[in-house]
C-alpha cells in the first residue's frame, strides 16, 4: 500500500504523465477445437465484467482485441506479436494453456506489456521464473491437486489409485496430490494423451481394489474416463476425486449423471455465499443462459482486477511500476471471496471441497460442502526473488 | 494376472476393435475402390455422435437418436460425396489431402456454431447404463457389450452383402481393378455415391454408439481417425476383411499393451505392430489389389 502511494505520487510528480484515453486490452486465447470451451468461458466471464462497468476499465473506456490462438504455440506467437506491435495493446490476458503461455510469456515481458492470466499457472513463473510483468489471477497449477490430496488424507483413506496422461503437467498434478496425500498409492496409472476407451485401465483398478481413485484428465479424456467409470459400476464402491477442472460446467453439461458423486476442489463454487459471486452468477445465467464454470469466474475476475488497478493509477498506464503496484494490490472484490497476491504474483486463497449432486431445480452441479484449505499459497513462492 | 482380469481385458480388446472396424470399413473402401484419401472420414464420425446427441435431447429415445444419426449422416455423406470429393478423384493425393482436411475444419467450426463449443450429453439408456454379472465375480459393463453384439452384427451383415450381393461383387470388382469394373458396365458414379453413403452411416453408427462412452465434443474424429488409418494399412487397403482382422488385432494388441506394458511402450504398441506387419507384408494382410 505504501510503494503504491509513493509510486503513485512520483507519476504525478512527473511532467510526461497522463492519463490514457482508453484501455486496450489483448484477450489472447483458445476459442476454436477441442479446448475452445474453456477460453469461450473466459471471454464471457471477462465480457460479463465489462458489460457490469459498462464497458469501462478504471473508468477509461475498454477496447477488447480478442484472438484465437487455436491452442497452437507457433499461432499464439504471431498473434502475440500482431497485439503488441501492431494493435499496441496496453494488457494482456486470457491463455488457457500452460505451454501456450510458456511459448509466448518472454515475448510479452519484454515488451514490458503486463499479462494477467486467468488459467494458465505454471510453475515456472511461480518459482524461479516469476516475473515483475506477470500476475495469476487464477492458481498455481498444482493447487487444487494439493487440495483434494489433503481432503482424501484427511477422509482417512489410505490406498489410492492415480490416473493422469504421460506428459509433464499430468506427472506434475500427481506430484502436487502426493505433496499432502500421504497414504499408500495402490497404482499410479499413466495414459497416453488424448486417450479415447479406458477399459484396460479400468479393469486394472478393479483387480487392484484401491480404496478411492483420483483422476487428472483435463478436457475430453476427462469425460470420456467419467463416463466409462459409471459405465463399470466402479462409481458405486470406489468414490471418484478430481480437480475442479475435471468437475466443472463443461465436463457436468457432457457426462450428466455419470458425475453425481465426485468430490472434487476449487478456488471458486457458483454456490459461494458472497454477494459479488451471487451477481455474477445471475448475470451470467441471464446472459448466456448456463451457469458459469470456474474458467468463467476466472475472466470476471481478471477484468475486475485490471479495472481496480487502472482506476488506481488514474488511468496513467505508462507507470509501469505504479500499474504493477496497483496490480498486486489486488484491491478489487473477487467472486471467491478473499483474494491477495503472493510476492510471486500468484494467488493466496482458500480452497474449497464441492460435490457434483442434483440441486433443488434437478440440476447435476456443483455444491460447497466445505473449506480445505484457508489462505493457500503454492510451492514455488520461496525460489521467487521478486520481492 | 488373474483368469478374470485377462477375459476382461480380451473382451476389452474386443469391443475397441470391433468399434475401429465400423470406422475402418468405410476408410478402407474409399480408399481401395475411389483411391482417394478422405481424412473427413473423422468428421462423419463426429457429425453422427452430435445428430445422436442431439436428437436424443429432442426424442428422448435411444434407437431414435441412432437411427436419425446413420440416416443423418449418410444423407451428408452421399451430398460430401456429390459435391467435392466427387471433383477430387482425378486429383493425386496430396490435393485430396489438402482438400478433405479443409473440411475437417469446416465440419469442426460448423458443429461448434450449431452446437456451440461446450460437450454435448449422450446418456446411457437406463437399463444398459450399469455393470452386468457375467460369472460371479466377474463383472462387465451393459453397454460393451451391447457395443460387442452391434459390432458383429454389423461385420457379418457387411460380410453377407460384400460377399453374396450383386452389389457387394461390384464393390469388389472396384476394388480390385477400378478401369476394368468399368469396362465391364459398372456405373462406378453412383456406386462411389453409394459405398461413400454408407460408409458415413457406419461411421454415424459408431460415433452413436460410442457417445455414452466418450465425449461427444469438437475434433473427436480427429483421434480415432488416427487409429482408423491404422487399421486399413494393416489390413490391406480397401479389403472389408482386412479392415476386420486389422480392427481386432489393433483392438487386443492396444488393449494388452496398456495393461501389461509400461505407458510409453504401450502408447506404440500398435505403431510397432503396423511396422512389423508391413515389414512382413507390404500391402498389408489382405489387399484387395492382387
Amino acid at each position: 500500500m505504501k510503494t503504491g502511494s509513493v509510486a503513485l505520487a512520483l507519476a504525478l510528480a512527473m511532467t510526461s504523465a497522463h492519463a490514457a484515453d482508453k484501455v486496450k486490452v489483448g484477450f489472447l486465447s483458445t476459442l476454436s477445437g477441442p479446448g475452445g470451451a474453456l477460453g469461450v468461458d473466459i471471454e464471457d466471464g471477462f465480457k460479463l465484467a465489462l458489460k457490469s462497468t459498462g464497458n469501462k476499465l478504471g473508468g477509461l473506456p475498454a477496447e477488447l482485441v480478442v484472438v484465437d490462438d487455436q491452442q497452437n504455440p507457433d499461432v499464439a506467437k504471431q498473434a502475440t506479436d500482431r497485439l503488441l506491435k501492431r494493435d499496441k495493446v496496453d494488457l494482456m490476458t486470457g491463455i488457457v494453456f500452460s505451454n501456450i503461455m510458456l511459448a509466448v510469456g518472454p515475448t510479452i515481458f519484454d515488451a514490458k506489456t503486463f499479462y494477467v492470466s486467468a488459467n494458465a499457472g505454471p510453475s515456472q513463473y511461480a518459482g524461479a521464473q516469476c516475473n515483475p510483468y506477470f500476475f495469476n489471477v487464477a492458481w498455481q497449477n498444482d493447487n487444487l491437486h494439493e487440495a483434494v490430496g489433503k481432503h482424501v488424507a484427511e477422509k482417512g483413506f489410505k490406498n489410492v489409485a492415480l490416473v493422469a496422461p504421460n506428459y509433464p503437467a499430468g506427472k506434475d498434478a500427481l506430484t502436487g496430490f502426493k505433496r499432502y496425500y500421504n497414504g499408500k498409492v495402490a497404482d499410479e496409472i499413466y495414459t497416453k494423451l488424448g486417450q479415447l476407451d479406458y477399459a484396460a485401465e479400468l479393469a486394472q483398478i478393479r483387480a487392484t481394489k484401491p480404496d478411492a481413485v483420483y483422476i487428472f484428465l483435463p478436457g475430453g479424456m476427462g469425460i470420456n474416463f467419467i463416463k466409462q467409470y459409471a459405465a463399470a459400476g466402479l462409481a458405486k464402491d470406489v468414490p471418484l476425486f478430481g480437480p475442479g477442472f475435471s468437475a466443472d460446467e463443461d465436463v457436468i453439461r457432457a457426462a450428466g449423471d455419470a458425475m453425481n458423486g465426485m468430490y472434487n476442489a476449487s478456488q471458486w463454487a457458483h454456490d459461494l455465499p458472497n454477494a459479488e459471486n451471487r451477481k455474477f452468477v445471475a448475470d451470467f445465467e441471464r446472459e448466456y443462459g448456463r451457469l458459469p464454470s470456474l474458467y468463467a469466474s476466472q475472466g470476471y475476475d481478471a477484468a475486475l482486477l485490471i479495472d481496480a488497478a487502472v482506476r488506481k493509477v488514474k488511468g496513467n498506464l505508462d507507470d509501469k511500476e505504479a500499474l504493477r503496484a496497483a496490480l498486486a494490490s489486488a484491491d478489487f472484490k473477487s467472486v471467491r471471496g478473499a483474494f491477495k497476491f503472493n510476492r510471486n504474483h500468484y494467488p493466496v486463497q482458500d480452497y474449497y471441497l464441492r460435490v457434483v449432486e442434483k440441486d433443488a431445480k434437478g440440476r447435476v452441479t456443483n455444491r460447497t460442502v466445505g473449506t480445505i484449505f484457508k489462505d493457500h499459497a503454492d510451492a514455488y513462492a520461496n525460489e521467487c526473488a521478486m520481492k | 494376472m488373474s483368469a478374470a482380469l485377462a477375459a476382461e481385458q480380451a473382451l476389452n480388446g474386443l469391443q475397441l476393435g470391433l468399434m475401429l472396424f465400423l470406422m475402418a470399413a468405410g476408410l478402407t473402401l474409399v480408399l481401395g475402390i475411389m483411391d482417394t484419401i478422405n481424412l473427413a472420414h473423422g468428421s462423419l464420425y463426429m457429425t453422427g455422435a452430435y445428430l445422436a446427441a442431439a436428437t436424443y435431447a429432442a426424442a428422448g429415445s435411444f434407437l431414435v437418436a441412432v437411427a436419425a444419426a446413420v440416416v443423418g449422416t449418410a444423407l451428408i455423406g452421399a451430398l460430401l460425396e456429390m459435391t467435392v470429393l466427387r471433383a477430387l478423384y482425378r486429383r493425386d493425393h496430396l490435393s485430396q489431402v489438402l482438400a478433405t482436411f479443409a473440411i475437417i475444419l469446416i465440419a469442426n467450426e460448423a458443429i461448434r456454431m450449431t452446437w456451440g463449443p461446450q460437450p454435448l450429453a449422450l446418456p446411457t439408456p437406463r437399463a444398459l447404463s450399469g455393470p452386468v454379472e457375467l460369472l460371479p465375480g466377474f463383472l462387465y459393463p451393459a453397454w460393451r457389450l451391447v457395443l460387442i453384439a452391434a459390432g458383429l452384427g454389423v461385420a457379418v451383415l457387411l460380410f453377407i452383402l460384400v460377399t453374396y450381393t450383386r452389389a457387394g461383387m461390384r464393390v469388389r470388382a472396384g476394388a480390385s481393378n477400378r478401369e476394368m469394373a468399368e469396362v465391364m458396365g459398372v456405373d462406378v458414379k453412383r456406386l462411389f455415391t453409394v459405398v461413400f453413403a454408407i460408409g458415413a452411416a457406419l461411421c454415424a453408427l459408431a460415433g452413436a454408439l460410442l457417445g455414452p462412452l466418450l465425449a461427444v465434443q469438437v475434433g473427436m474424429g480427429e483421434s480415432i481417425l488416427i487409429l482408423a488409418f491404422v487399421v486399413v494399412v494393416i489390413g490391406g487397403i480397401g479389403s472389408i476383411r482386412g479392415a476386420f482382422v486389422g480392427a481386432l488385432l489393433v483392438g487386443i494388441v492396444d488393449t494388452a499393451g496398456r495393461a501389461l506394458l509400461v505407458p510409453a511402450l504401450a502408447s506404440i504398441a500398435i505403431y510397432v505392430l503396423m511396422a512389423a506387419v508391413l515389414f512382413w507384408k507390404p500391402q498389408g494382410l489382405f489387399p484387395a489389389r492382387g
